[in-house]
């Protein structure tokens, strides 16, 4: 005879239908900060996070942290979206309206569909990297700007590093495009994703 | 503090044996779903020390609501719309499970805890209130029944 609590432990827990409910109850009462999910992309898996007021944290397939960086800046309430769609259409300001958003545009942008995002930022940061990430959405798609330049059009001609500094700890890339930030002499530079990606998204918006 | 994803994903699996362990199968998805919604509600300032204990001990609680309910309530009135999935699924009958349904309720709660929350008996005599030993002998007494409980099962069957 087998162990009785060996046969309770193996009964299946239904638990993608707990969380779904969990997260439409929770989102109903307002009570959750943050929900994220993983999508494919040309660049491998990205971490997107969205709250009710627009995309908080974009993550490439290597930053394992992104979820406990979300919970550090908008609050520990932070909730997987269940990999099934919901039974009802999300309420248009929760956070999952706003992931749900925020996947089709970035969909749309790898198809090349899609030249500037229409979800809004929710950027938790101030001081100048706030200024350099906010000024990062006014380079239009398929141009590029180097450190230099973007530190001088802040007013600021010697915060070249400070700039590039900015760009790397950029916490939403590709919806604020730092990628069109490259070096003065031409070559591309660092980018969190991976000097691959940045050459991607690059020669993606060239063609 | 770790997202709260963190802590449904840990222990998610473990607080529904749990409500499955101390409620009627109907009513198991009801209690899993308090007890994380009262969680996400209170996880706000300050990490729990034990997240399991701490869960649990919300689940406890919630379980208790649910046959105080009950008793009060003879005719349930259920709303159909108050739920995403109108007609849960039946529960495959699982002779297990009927057998913890017959042990006493104290027995019934420190299986549950000690066996499928693998909580340490400190922390069950936390949650439930009297002593460490006392606990420890529940839940000799409660193994001890469901054995037998399950030996005459299987005989029945091994007889044919």
């Amino acid at each position: 005879m087998n162990d009785p609590i060996e046969i309770l432990k193996n009964e299946p827990v239904p638990l993608e239908r707990l969380r779904q409910r969990l997260m439409s109850e929770g989102q109903a009462e307002g009570i959750v900060d943050a929900v994220y999910c993983h999508v494919d992309s040309p660049l491998g898996e990205l971490f997107l996070a969205a709250t009710r007021l627009g995309v908080v944290r974009l993550g490439f397939s290597h930053e394992t942290d992104a979820p406990d960086l979300v919970a550090r800046d908008v609050g520990p309430r932070v909730l997987e979206a269940p990999s099934r769609p919901a039974v009802h259409t999300p309420a248009p300001d929760s956070p999952l309206a706003v992931l749900g958003n925020a996947r089709i545009e970035l969909a749309e942008y790898f198809a090349g569909m899609r030249r500037a995002f229409d979800v809004p930022i929710d950027l938790r940061m101030t001081g100048f990297r706030a200024e350099v990430v906010t000024a990062l959405a006014g380079i239009e798609y398929g141009q590029r700007r180097s450190y230099k330049e973007l530190a001088a059009a802040l007013g600021n001609p010697g915060a070249t590093r400070a700039v590039g500094s900015a760009c790397a700890n950029n916490p939403i890339p590709i919806f604020l495009p730092c990628h069109r930030v490259v070096r003065s002499d031409g070559t591309w530079g660092n980018y969190r994703g991976g000097p691959d990606a940045k050459t991607y998204l690059l020669e993606l918006e060239a063609a | 503090m770790e997202p709260f994803e963190n802590l449904i994903q840990i222990h998610g699996e473990a607080v529904w044996r749990v409500c499955r362990a101390l409620v009627p199968p109907n009513d198991v998805d009801d209690a899993w779903q308090e007890t994380f919604l009262a969680a996400l509600r209170a996880y706000r300032t300050g990490r729990p020390v034990n997240p399991r204990a701490w869960l649990i001990g919300i689940a406890h609680n919630k379980c208790a609501d649910i046959h105080r309910r009950r008793y009060r309530e003879p005719i349930a009135i259920t709303d159909p719309g108050a739920h995403l999935d109108p007609v849960p699924p039946p529960q495959e009958p699982n002779p297990v499970w009927e057998a913890v349904a017959r042990l006493s309720q104290k027995q019934r709660q420190v299986i549950a805890y000690r066996y499928l929350a693998d909580l340490a008996y400190r922390q069950i005599a936390g949650i439930l209130g009297g002593t460490e030993a006392a606990a420890r002998r529940a839940g000799a007494d409660g193994m001890k029944n469901l054995r037998a409980m399950m030996s005459l099962e299987f005989m029945e069957v091994e007889e044919e």
